[in-house]
Formats: structure tokens, C-alpha cells, sequence
């Protein structure tokens, strides 16, 4: 996917942090200690094209579903500007923020918590279509089974409330809300980590569907870097509340040039039982988000970390191949072969 | 690629077993005695074999038999007739010294725990002061300023009542607030009283609901006290409490007066406990 | 090598709302000294349900049936206090969720040494040198300091080197893990993992790894079941099960890994959903989400039989599923 076509990207994300104070015990206030802090994002630029996936995968704490409701208006960034067609959105607020919902939409993690218990699809499906007049009140019914065909639930599910679903139906009643909207962007938060494998590809192929079908531009915040790299057309690594390499899919897997996004892909297991490797990927915690080590956030577990590591915080920068890598050394590490050593 | 790439079946939904509604017992003991009350309260010359206001010097104190089951009081009424016709005035008790702040405690419940922040801290603050004096020694204190009588007896259990409703409710909506489909609310561009009173406050209602009823039992306990001490309905009105009151004085000879009454109190109060139970059970939410 | 664990007919119904439904049947498979096994499924499969029947770490209550024989001694039906002295000694048993199995307000020290007190007759002293071994093995940086640290001073990678170690205080024969990698991040399910089978060459223990995650059994066992509703339906050695699966459900879920060699494809998933407790058929369990069923399969229940040495799979079309599996893609 191409971002050079002259069209301003659909979301442009400019340096943004957000912090969140920690809890504090009564005995560190009295001893008169800082309040805490959680540095969920430092600083993150990003630009997402209209009509492309664009992948954000890192581990727990590294802020990508902060990110993802930053960019849905959830969360107030701190500092920093997030526009949306070359529009500010990151201050938004009463029927200007509902205006910019209808456009940007969220399907949430949770299968039992994102859908209210005590409404049925329908309900929950047609007030979307009301609060919003998609439709007029007399086409609704039919809008209504029109969106259950899309997402493949069966017609009879109306009158059923989310208890009835299993699991992967219940995510599809999410992204149908989501899709009532007629949204050109959809965050989708960790949507398939909490399903079965068997059925986290029936709805990873349903998104892939919706995708073409709807020319919808997607953000696919996830954990699970085989299911990014199926799905996105780039993808953004993340780590401690920043991206560290940003690059199309194929260039990020076949030649990742960050350090950590190395160590990320060598961590994960591999189906082939012949490919075992003897050592750990990367030795070491993460760091916690409250104390964010200094300079290159990676450096306390990176093998080839040097002095100017631990002092200058790198920038993403362009260098060989097509993507954005954050480190000094991006460009003389050693060549990358995802093999197990002999 | 293409929606045919591969055959796609629709997934099924889950086939549910169509489930005979199970009331709680509960619920059904406590609509029973419920039922059998409030047809007493609306219709309680249809029961009552006797006039609850009309003296019979000839049948002064006499204990229960075959023409006055409960037997009669110091003036000649019939205790059976008095305690059927208290029905109609102490379920009205129980119905109109709640509603009010429920509903006020509800609404108000309902925006703290939902905005939080500097509201939720004043609020908490006003009910630490309310909880830190009994609720009837309130109560009473109102009713002294604004004279005995029902009317004033109402309004002072309205002006308490409606913080511990509010504290159930704010309490409930916090915890529905943080949970992800309060998110896609936002997430849906719903306005916040739409979020908070058409989404959260129907799972977060249930409590409230709930102590309603044992509120109800609650009131007409207070409502009796109020009458007993003389601060609540007024003799010769029939009142459980006034009639409890009125028969202190032949307690020892006449015990009847005053027994059959308080059975009716704690029949009434257990049937709005067991009533609360059973709303319990029917309103927990699968998920 | 001996047969450490041997496992036949093991059947086990919990009590749920809708009386007692089995929730694992008839299953069977040996555990040698040394070996590994990788219970693979679904949730509801029964993999965690067979692997707490063999010590009766169940939650609720429950009747297990069949045979489980260690070391030749048959612990079915075996008194409580008898197994308690198995628990921990000669099994041990590590959880998906170290926070709920440690002791929140007691040290980590004092659970590791507690464990060692139980198991071993070391004196006060050694038990204290052995508890920093134990963290020393497991890879927490300066043991000595970390033996007064509290669990919630812990990271959660820390927590399941932690829990390790107490299972691994009375020197087991066996390990039994559930799910220990699931609750962490992909870096620290590495190094846990890498843990696990050093620990295991350097002790000589045996384990069993309940996991949903096939890749993870790939990277971590020698040997393989795979359950669906309650059956074993492939079992063999990793080699064997990843490179041929015998049985349309393992192939399935191998299929349903995104493999990233084609970006942007639909994956292949397998349709519908698994059976519940009660509803299950007379015939194969996995008929109706079948792509290769035939009417045999809706009415017989194939049995669990031998391919190749040591590869098993309980399908009709066991025989032909690659030549099959060709045809269809």
C-alpha cells in the first residue's frame, strides 16, 4: 500500500504521550514521594492510509490499546495532535466527537463485557441506526438483517441477547454495531485473543471480507505477531509507549531491522518442532511502564546496545528497505536470518 | 480476494434450550403474601366483618372468639376489623414513603457514579454525615420540626431515604461504568445520559430494587413506631402501630389487642423480604 | 526408559447444573521417565480436566473412572491422604495463574521453604540455602534479596519462575503445567519455556504441558495428544503429528495458524463451534464440522488406532486424510 498519492493520510498521529497516575500508597504520600506515573505513550507518531490494515502489535504495557482508544477519543491525549483528514480531532468533544464516532469505529477485546447484557442484538443493533438516522425508521427491520448477513450471524439472532452467542458470535454482533455506522475506519482492539483458534480465524477472515467489501481502512491492534502479519498491509511495532519500526508487512517479517522486533519474532514458538532453538530470544522483564529506562527504551535487554544507546533516545528514521526503524544502529546490525541456530 | 474464495457457511447460533421461566420460590411466597395484603388494603370492608371506628360498649375488651376472632378493645371494636382496615393506610405507608426517594436516589445515584469525580467526593461526604446519625433518630427529628401527622412523616423519610438508594446505585455504576460496552457507548457516539440511563443503570439498578423492598418492610416498621409514639398517623385512624399502641396499656390483661396487629406487621414485612429475595434471583443476568 | 504414568479408560463426569456430564472420556496414554507430553484443545476439550483426574485436583465434584497407574500403582480410587503424599513429592503441578496459587501475603522465601519442609528433611538452615538455589535455577537475579520480596513484587514472569520452584522443591519425577505460558507476554513465554526444558534435562523430570497454543507444544514436547470434546482424537510424537496430522480437527487447527508465508489470505478455519457438555453424538464428536465426513462418521465413533509406531488417530478416514487433504486445497 502505497502512501505517496498525494491524498493526505486518513489519520495522522503526531507525537502524542498520554500519562496515567499510578495508585500511591497512604505511607509513600505521607513520606512526601511523587505520585506515580504510567507512561502509557511517549511520544508515538504514525500514519495510517486510508484503505490500508495497518497492524500494531507489542506486549502488555506498551501501550497499544492506549493508543487504539486515543484514536477512537476514548482517552484525551496528553500532548501531541492526532487529525483526521488533516483535521485536528485530538480535542474534540459533544456532537463534533459523536460526528467523528460515526466515522471511526471500535470493536472491543472482551466478548462478555463490550455488548449489554440486558439488550437484545436488535435493540442493540437498531439503536445505532436511530441515535445516528442511518435509515429511515420503516427501512430499519431491513437494515437490520442486512447487517446480520454481513457479519454471518444467523437471521433469527434479533431477539436474542448476547448470552445466546458463543463467543466468536458475540465479537461478530460487535463488529455489526460497529459497522451500523457506515464508519471508513475500524479500531479493532485484541479482537480475536480471547477465541479459540478455530474460531479466531472465522472472524479474522470475516474482517479480511469486510475489508474488501466495504473498502474500510482497519487498525488491528494485537499481540500475536503470526495474526498481524496475516492480516496487515504494514504493521507497527511498540514498545514501552513508543513504535519503534514501522515498515510493510513482508519487509518488517522477511527483514525486521529494530533489535526488540527481532527478538519478538524469534520468541514466538514455532509449529515446527524440527526448529527448536537452544537459547531464550531476549533475556530479561519488561520494564515497567512507571520507571522507563533512559535513552533507547531497549536497551537495558538489547545485545548490541552501545553508549549512545543508554543517553539519546533514537528517532524512527527511514534508512535501507522501506520502513521506519527507531535505532542508532539500524542499519549496521547484522543481517537477519529467522533460523534456529544449529 | 473474494468473498467465494472458500465455502463459508453461516455460522449457527447456539441452539438454547428454551427454558421454562423458573420462578425463585421466593418470588412466588412473597407475591402470595404480597397479594393477599394489598387485596386487604383496597378492599377491606369486603373483609372486615365489622365498622373499625364504631364503638359496642357491650363488648368491651373481650378476648378473641367465634363473633370477634381478635377479640375486641377497650371501646368495643373489633380488632380484626381494625387490622384488616390498617392494611389500606400502612400499605400506603410502605408504598408512598419510598417511592419518592427511590426514584430521587435512583436518578441521583445514577449521574455521581457515572460522572465521579468532584460529585461522587461531595456526595460522599453528605452520606458519611447521614449514616453517622440512625435513620429513625432523623426521622424523628424532621418530624418534630415539621409537626406529627402522615404528611410530614413522608416528606422527612424522603429527605433521608434517598442517600442510601443514591449510595447503591453510584456504587453499581461504577463498577458498570469501566466495563467495555459503556466503552462502545461512548465508542457509538451515544450522548452520556443516554450511555448512562438506557445502558448502565438497568444492570446497575437491581440493588436498588431490591432494597426497595426491604425498605418497604422497613417503612412500615417506622411507620408503626411513628404511630406508636404518636408522631405518625393519629388515632382513632387504623394503624398497626396506633393500634399497638393503643392496647400497651392492657397488655397483660388483654394481649390480644395488641398481638394480632403486630402479626400483621411482620407477615407484611416478610412478605416484601421474601419478595426482595426472589427479585434478586429473577434479575441476576446471565452473561 | 520405564514407564513412569500409565493411563487407560480415564473417564471423569463433574456435576454441573444438568446433572453429572463427562467432560473427559475414555482416554489413554504412557508417560515415560523423561518424557514430555503436550495435551493440545480448546477450551472445553477436557485437557485440563484429564490432567487434574490423574491427581484428583478437581474443583468440583466428580467421578473419575478407568485406570491410572504410576509406577505401577493404580491412584484411582486411591484415599485423599494418599494422594496428598504423591502431590508435590513425586508430582508436582504448575498453573496458568501463579498469583492465585501463591500465597499473597506470605514471602516468597518462606513458601519455597515451607514446600521444603514438607518435602524433604533438610534443617532450617539448608532449607534457606536450598530455597536460593531453587530461585537461582529458576533464573531470578539475586535470589538472596528476592527471598523476602511478597508475590505482588513480582512480574508475572517472575511469579511462574517462583511457582517453578516451589514445584520443583521435593525434586518430582513429573510436572504437571497447565496453561503456565498463557498469561504472558510472547518474550517471557520464551524464556519460560526455555526454562522448562532445561530444567527438565538437568533434573531428568517428566512432563505434561496442557496448552492451547500448538506452537507451543512444537517448541516444548516430545510427544503430543490432541483433545476434542473430551477424546483424545490424535496422539504421537511432535515430529510425527506436525508434519502428517492424522485427523481432520489437527489438521484444521494447524491450518487455522496464521503461517505468514502468504500475507493477506483468508486462513482456513474450521467451522462452527465445538459441542458443549451435554450435547454430544453418538457418532465422531468432530462430524459436523467436517470438510471429509462420510455416514459412517455420523453414526460409528472411530476409535483411537494405531497409523504408524507410536501414531494414533481416531478417524475413519485416518488412512487417506493427506491424499484427501491434497484433493481439497
Amino acid at each position: 500500500m502505497d502512501t505517496a498519492l498525494g491524498a493526505p493520510p486518513l489519520f495522522a498521529v503526531d507525537e502524542i504521550t498520554k500519562t496515567f497516575r499510578s495508585r500511591q500508597s497512604l505511607w509513600d504520600r505521607l513520606r512526601g514521594q511523587p505520585l506515580p506515573i504510567v507512561r502509557a505513550l511517549n511520544g508515538v507518531t504514525l500514519e495510517v492510509a486510508r484503505g490500508e490494515t495497518l497492524g500494531i502489535v507489542g506486549e502488555s504495557g506498551c501501550g497499544k490499546s492506549t493508543l487504539a482508544r486515543c484514536l477512537v477519543r476514548l482517552y484525551d491525549v496528553d500532548e501531541g495532535r492526532i487529525r483526521f483528514e488533516g483535521g485536528d480531532v485530538s480535542t474534540l468533544k459533544g456532537q463534533a466527537r459523536r460526528q467523528f464516532n460515526r466515522r471511526v469505529q471500535m470493536i472491543f477485546q472482551d466478548p462478555f463485557g463490550s455488548l449489554n447484557p440486558r439488550m437484545t442484538v436488535g435493540q442493540i443493533l437498531g439503536e445505532a441506526l436511530r441515535v445516528h438516522r442511518m435509515r429511515p425508521a420503516a427501512e430499519i427491520a431491513l437494515r437490520m438483517q442486512e447487517l446480520l448477513d454481513l457479519v454471518r450471524l444467523p437471521p433469527d439472532s434479533l431477539d436474542r441477547r448476547p448470552h445466546a452467542f458463543s463467543g466468536g458470535q458475540r465479537q461478530r454482533i460487535g463488529i455489526a454495531r460497529a459497522l451500523a455506522l457506515e464508519p471508513d475506519c475500524l479500531v479493532a482492539d485484541e479482537l480475536v485473543s480471547a477465541l479459540d483458534v478455530s474460531v479466531q480465524a472465522q472472524v479474522v477472515n470475516l474482517l479480511l471480507d469486510l475489508q474488501s467489501q466495504l473498502d474500510l481502512t482497519i487498525l488491528f491492534v494485537a499481540h500475536d505477531l503470526r495474526l498481524v502479519r496475516h492480516i496487515s498491509h504494514r504493521v507497527a511495532v511498540m514498545y514501552l509507549g513508543q513504535v519503534v519500526e514501522v515498515a510493510p508487512a513482508e519487509a518488517l517479517f522477511s527483514n525486521p531491522r529494530h533489535p526488540y522486533t527481532r527478538s519478538l519474532l524469534q520468541a514466538v514458538p514455532s509449529l515446527d518442532p524440527t526448529q527448536r532453538r537452544a537459547q531464550a530470544a531476549v533475556l530479561g522483564e519488561l520494564p515497567s511502564p512507571l520507571a522507563i529506562p533512559s535513552g533507547c527504551a531497549f536497551h537495558p535487554r538489547c545485545p548490541h546496545a552501545i553508549d549512545r544507546c543508554r543517553q539519546e533516545r533514537p528517532r524512527l528514521r527511514r534508512g535501507q528497505g522501506s520502513g521506519e526503524a527507531a535505532c542508532h544502529l539500524a542499519d549496521s546490525l547484522p543481517a537477519w536470518r529467522n533460523e534456529a541456530p544449529a | 480476494m473474494s468473498a467465494g474464495a472458500l465455502p463459508f457457511e453461516p455460522a449457527k447460533a447456539t441452539p438454547t434450550r428454551r427454558r421454562k421461566l423458573a420462578l425463585p420460590g421466593a418470588l412466588i411466597a412473597g407475591l402470595l403474601i404480597l397479594a393477599f395484603s394489598l387485596t386487604l388494603a383496597f378492599f377491606p370492608s369486603l373483609f372486615a366483618p365489622f365498622d373499625p371506628l364504631k364503638f359496642d360498649y357491650k363488648a368491651i375488651l373481650k378476648p378473641p372468639s367465634l363473633a370477634h376472632p381478635f377479640g375486641t378493645d377497650n371501646f368495643g371494636r373489633d380488632m380484626l376489623s381494625r387490622t384488616i382496615h390498617a392494611y389500606t393506610l400502612d400499605m400506603q405507608i410502605a408504598f408512598f414513603a419510598t417511592i419518592v426517594p427511590m426514584l430521587a436516589g435512583t436518578a441521583i445515584g445514577t449521574i455521581v457514579g457515572y460522572y465521579g469525580g468532584l460529585l461522587e467526593t461531595l456526595f460522599g461526604r453528605l452520606v458519611d454525615g447521614v449514616i453517622t446519625f440512625p435513620f429513625i433518630v432523623l426521622v424523628i427529628a424532621i418530624v418534630a420540626v415539621l409537626g406529627p401527622g402522615l404528611a410530614n412523616m413522608y416528606v422527612a423519610i424522603g429527605l433521608v431515604g434517598w442517600v442510601f438508594y443514591a449510595r447503591l446505585v453510584a456504587g453499581e455504576m461504577k463498577v458498570q461504568k469501566r466495563l467495555d460496552y459503556a466503552d462502545a457507548g461512548r465508542v457509538m457516539g451515544y450522548g452520556d445520559m443516554r450511555i448512562a440511563f438506557r445502558h448502565l443503570l438497568p444492570n446497575a439498578v437491581s440493588p436498588a430494587l431490591v432494597y426497595w423492598m426491604t425498605d418497604m418492610a422497613l417503612c412500615i416498621l417506622l411507620g408503626t413506631s411513628l404511630g406508636y409514639l404518636g408522631l405518625g398517623a393519629q388515632p382513632p385512624a387504623a394503624e398497626w402501630g396506633v393500634l399497638i399502641a393503643g392496647g400497651k396499656n392492657f397488655f397483660t390483661t388483654a394481649w390480644w389487642i395488641s398481638i394480632f396487629p403486630g402479626i400483621a406487621i411482620v407477615l407484611t414485612g416478610l412478605g416484601f423480604s421474601l419478595l426482595g429475595n426472589g427479585l434478586a434471583e429473577l434479575m441476576k443476568v446471565k452473561r | 526408559m520405564s514407564t513412569l504414568l500409565s493411563v487407560s479408560g480415564l473417564t471423569t463426569r463433574l456435576l454441573t447444573p444438568a446433572g453429572l456430564l463427562a467432560a473427559v472420556e475414555d482416554v489413554d496414554f504412557t508417560l515415560d521417565e523423561r518424557d514430555s507430553l503436550g495435551l493440545v484443545g480448546e477450551s472445553g476439550s477436557g485437557k485440563s480436566v484429564t490432567m487434574r483426574s490423574l491427581l484428583r485436583l478437581l474443583p468440583q465434584r466428580a467421578e473419575v473412572e478407568g485406570s491410572v497407574r504410576w509406577r505401577g500403582r493404580e491412584l484411582v480410587g486411591l484415599p485423599e491422604n494418599a494422594l496428598r503424599a504423591l502431590r508435590g513429592r513425586e508430582i508436582a503441578m504448575i498453573f496458568q495463574e501463579p498469583m492465585s496459587a501463591l500465597n499473597p501475603v506470605l514471602r516468597i522465601g518462606l513458601q519455597i521453604e515451607e514446600s521444603l519442609k514438607v518435602h524433604t528433611d533438610l534443617d532450617r538452615a539448608g532449607r534457606r540455602a536450598r530455597a536460593v538455589e531453587l530461585l537461582a535455577l529458576t533464573g531470578i537475579p539475586t535470589p538472596e534479596r528476592r527471598l523476602d520480596d511478597f508475590p505482588h513484587q513480582f512480574s508475572g514472569g517472575m511469579r511462574q519462575r517462583a511457582m517453578i520452584a516451589i514445584a520443583l522443591a521435593a525434586s518430582p519425577a513429573l510436572l504437571l503445567a497447565d496453561e503456565p505460558t498463557t498469561a504472558l507476554d510472547v518474550t517471557i513465554q520464551d524464556q519460560i519455556l526455555h526454562l522448562l526444558a532445561r530444567l527438565r534435562r538437568e533434573m531428568g523430570m517428566a512432563m505434561i504441558l496442557v496448552t492451547h497454543d500448538l506452537a507451543v507444544v512444537a517448541e516444548s514436547c516430545e510427544r503430543v495428544a490432541v483433545m476434542y470434546a473430551g477424546r483424545i482424537v490424535e496422539r504421537g510424537t511432535v515430529r510425527q503429528v506436525f508434519a502428517a496430522p492424522r485427523h481432520p480437527y489437527t489438521l484444521g487447527l494447524l491450518r487455522s495458524v496464521p503461517d505468514g508465508d502468504r500475507p493477506r489470505q483468508k486462513l482456513r478455519s474450521i467451522e462452527g463451534t465445538p459441542p458443549g457438555l451435554g450435547n454430544r453424538t453418538r457418532g465422531c464428536a468432530f462430524q459436523p464440522r467436517c470438510g471429509f465426513a462420510t455416514a459412517q462418521c455420523a453414526t460409528d465413533r472411530p476409535p483411537l488406532a494405531d497409523i504408524a509406531p507410536g501414531h494414533a488417530a481416531a478417524c475413519w478416514q485416518a488412512g487417506r486424510l493427506t491424499d484427501l487433504s491434497r484433493e481439497a486445497a
